[in-house]
Order: structure tokens, then sequence, then C-alpha cells
């Protein structure tokens, strides 16, 4: 799976969850300040990219992943 | 040697008969929280969904307002105190351990010497109690069942802890369960996270609850649709037949979140769902039975209605089962 498949199922998980249109989750965008996700919808995209990526996101993992890019970067290293 | 032991008749099924609620006359809105705390209504609203909350009195205690949800239930179900010969009170907010409140509750309804016990399973307790007295009434030991969850939780929260003091509150409600020749109540769907003893919980005397926030949240939204997706199985009805969903009370992110799921998995997308957190905050095992009773006054419930409920926190414990709105 490459970068761009993982920032594309990530898009569809952040619609999903927070409404937010999956085309707008790019790479730059902090989840917080840009996107205006919390940090419970956090958790729900967490437990949702566990399940499509095969990736552990424990809570103090998630705490770091403040861009789309960290969490990209994350899910490629930590990916079965 | 040759003496056998007889077991006693019973009925083949149960139903709740009866239901009645009690909240705290003092409402307190997120306004007047902000007064003393670091919050404010906006964050409480969007992460919590509650709107304001009642709290206790002094003189309110778990067992006079489980007595005053307790005497509107068995009102409900057109019998009187001399019909319960079982009273179990779901609680965990006792102020000390003994006595026990299910004693009290009936001393204080004039319930002449019933079986009388307290059960412990936290925020699940409403679903562990109905599934115990309905296992008892079946069993034939015992014929009427006045089953209470009723929480003060305000003696058990830090008012300067904006983390626990948003979210809890007090309140009571009961329902009588008695037998029934066609099932009225499913079995349960229960169990515990035992990698999760120490998640919520009060460390000693001197203490008030402590919970790690965004553990409980990724545990109930991705643990529990499937307990109740579970309980509806055990029970034998599809999703779809379900009228109204009754989650415990914990966060309206939370109840939406498995919502949601219930739906994805099948449940109608018209399912009602209870959302009584708004006005009466997160009571526990009470939240349960004073959402029930609430949206059937307000006539978003009728009686008869398909229930799937599932009560879960403290433990952390679960449970989930499906019955008929009495
Ligand atoms: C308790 C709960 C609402 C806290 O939400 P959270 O997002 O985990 O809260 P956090 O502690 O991570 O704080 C997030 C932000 O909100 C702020 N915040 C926390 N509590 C706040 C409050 N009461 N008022 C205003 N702001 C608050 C924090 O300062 C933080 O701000 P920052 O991001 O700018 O630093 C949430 O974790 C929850 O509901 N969990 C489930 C608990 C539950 O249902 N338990 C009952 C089971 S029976």
């Amino acid at each position: 799976m490459s970068n761009e498949d993982i920032l594309a199922g990530l898009g569809e998980i952040v619609e999903e969850v927070a409404g937010v249109p999956a085309a707008d989750v790019t790479a730059d965008k902090s989840f917080t300040d840009d996107l205006d996700i919390d940090s419970l919808s956090m958790v729900e995209i967490a437990v949702q990219a566990e399940d499509k990526f095969g990736v552990k996101i424990p809570d103090d993992e998630l705490a770091n992943l403040k861009t789309v890019q960290d969490a990209v970067s994350y899910i490629e290293r930590n990916k079965a | 040697m040759s003496a056998s032991i007889t077991l006693p008749e019973h009925p083949a099924a149960t139903r709740i008969a009866g239901l009645g609620h009690f909240r705290p006359e003092r409402v307190v809105t997120n306004d007047e929280l902000a007064k003393t705390i670091d919050t404010n209504d906006e964050w409480i609203r969007t992460r919590v969904g509650i709107a304001e909350r009642h709290f206790a009195a002094e003189s309110d205690t778990v067992a006079s307002m489980g007595a005053a949800a307790g005497r509107l239930a068995i009102a409900d179900a057109g019998l009187t105190s001399a019909d319960i010969d079982l009273v179990i009170v779901a609680t965990c907010t006792l102020p000390t351990p003994i006595p026990h409140a299910a004693t009290k509750v009936a001393s204080l309804l004039d319930i002449q010497a019933p079986g009388a016990f307290d059960i412990n399973a936290a925020c699940a307790g409403f679903c562990y109690g109905l599934s115990t007295a309905s296992a008892l009434i079946r069993a034939g030991e015992a014929r009427n069942v006045l089953l209470v969850g009723s929480e003060k939780l305000t003696d058990w929260i830090d008012p300067a802890d904006r983390a626990n003091a948003i979210i809890f509150a007090d309140g009571a409600a009961a329902v009588v369960v008695t037998g029934a020749e066609t099932a009225e109540i499913g079995p349960v769907a229960w169990g515990c996270a035992i990698d999760h003893t120490e998640t919520i919980y009060i460390k000693d005397r001197e203490s008030f609850i402590y919970q790690e926030g965004q553990t409980v949240f990724r545990w109930a939204t991705s643990a529990i649709a499937p307990v109740a997706i579970e309980a509806a199985r055990r029970a034998g009805v599809e999703l779809s037949d379900i009228d109204v969903f009754a989650s415990h009370q914990a966060n309206l992110r939370i109840v939406e979140s498995i919502a949601k799921k219930l739906i994805a998995a099948g449940a109608s997308p018209d399912i009602t769902i209870a959302k009584d957190i708004v006005t009466t905050g997160n009571t526990s095992s009470a939240s349960i039975p004073i959402a029930l009773d609430r949206m059937r006054q307000a006539g978003e419930v009728r009686s008869g209605d398909l229930v799937l409920a599932v009560g879960f926190g403290a433990g952390l414990t679960f449970g989930s089962q499906v019955f008929r709105c009495p």
C-alpha cells in the first residue's frame, strides 16, 4: 500500500467520522487547527485506522499525530 | 435418605410490568458549573452532550431516591408493596457499604420482609440487575421483583475536577419484573474487560471517581456495539425489529457512535435513540430506566416497543438485553 493509498483511506475515515470532505484531508493539514477535529473524533479515527490498516495506535502515540502527514507516516511505518 | 428436595413451580418467561423514575429537584446548568470550574457550555455540549443535570439535595439518598422511583414503578405495574417479594438495588455510590440500600428501600416502601440485596456492576448495573431478576423469577425463587437503579454520584465527585464534575449526576429509576407466558425480556449478553480493571476507579475512602477518559471513550465506541448486537442475536430478534436503542447515557458522542454502528449492522435508520443525557447527565445504573421512562412520558416510546438496552462502565463491565417497554 502506497502513501497515496494510505492518505486516501485516511481521508475516507475522516469524512465518515468527522464529516470533513475527504478531499480536504491533505498531508500538510493539522487535524485540530485546520480540519477542526477534536480529541474524541481523533480516537474514533484511530480505531477505524487500526482496522483498515492493521496498525496499533495507542492513546500516547495518537497524541503525537498532529498532522495528516504524521498519521500517514506512522501508519506506513507500523502497518502489518 | 429417601427425602427428595422439591423445586418451586415457575413461569416460563418474564416481563417488565412497571417503570418509574425520580430526578432530584435541583437543576444544574453548564453555566452554573462554569462559575466554579474552568469549563464552558459549548465544550460540555460538544464533547459530552449535556446541557443540564440534576443534583441531589443533602436529604436525598440512594435509598430515598430509589424508593421514590420504586413507588411509581409498583403503581405503574398495578401492584402494591404487598406483591413485591424481592428488592434488588443496583448502585455503586452508597456512602458506606452497610447497610445496603435494598432493605432501606423496602422499609421506605413498607414492603414486608422481602429478599433484599444490592448489586454493583457500576453503569452496567441495570442490565445486570434485570438479568438477575428475570432469572430468579424463571427459577421460581421470586414472583415480583422490584429492581432499582439509584445513584448519588455527587457524593463521589470532586466538584473541582472538571473532567468528572461535568459528566456525572444523581437520580434513580425502577422497574417491576414479573412472570409471563411469553418472553418480554431476552437473555443477557454480558462480560467485563479484564485488562481494564483500573480504568475507572475510586482509589480509597478519601478519594473521588477517577477515569481515563479517552481510554474509556475508545473502549465504549469500539467494544459495545458488538455486545448489543449479540444481545439481539441471543433474543432471536433482528436488529431491524428494534424500536428503541436505550444505551447507558455515558456521553452523547458514545451513544451516537454505537447507534451508528447498529444502523450499519441492520437497525432501522429511524430507530428511536435515547438521548436523555442532554438534561439528565450520566446517572450510572439509573440512566437507562430514567431515559426510558422519560421517553415514554414524552410519547416517544410506547408500551410494547422492543427496546435494546446496553449498559457499560467501571470494571470495565458491560451487559445488554432486549425487552419490551411496559
Ligand atoms: C471525559 C471526556 C469528555 C474528556 O474528553 P477528552 O477529549 O478526552 O479530554 P482531554 O482531557 O483530552 O482534553 C481535551 C481538551 O479539552 C480541554 N478540557 C478538558 N476538560 C474540559 C472541560 N471540562 N471543560 C473545558 N475544557 C476541557 C482540555 O484542556 C483539552 O484542551 P487542549 O486540547 O486545548 O489541551 C471524554 O474522554 C469522555 O467522555 N470519555 C468517556 C468517559 C465516559 O463516558 N465515562 C463514563 C463511563 S460510565
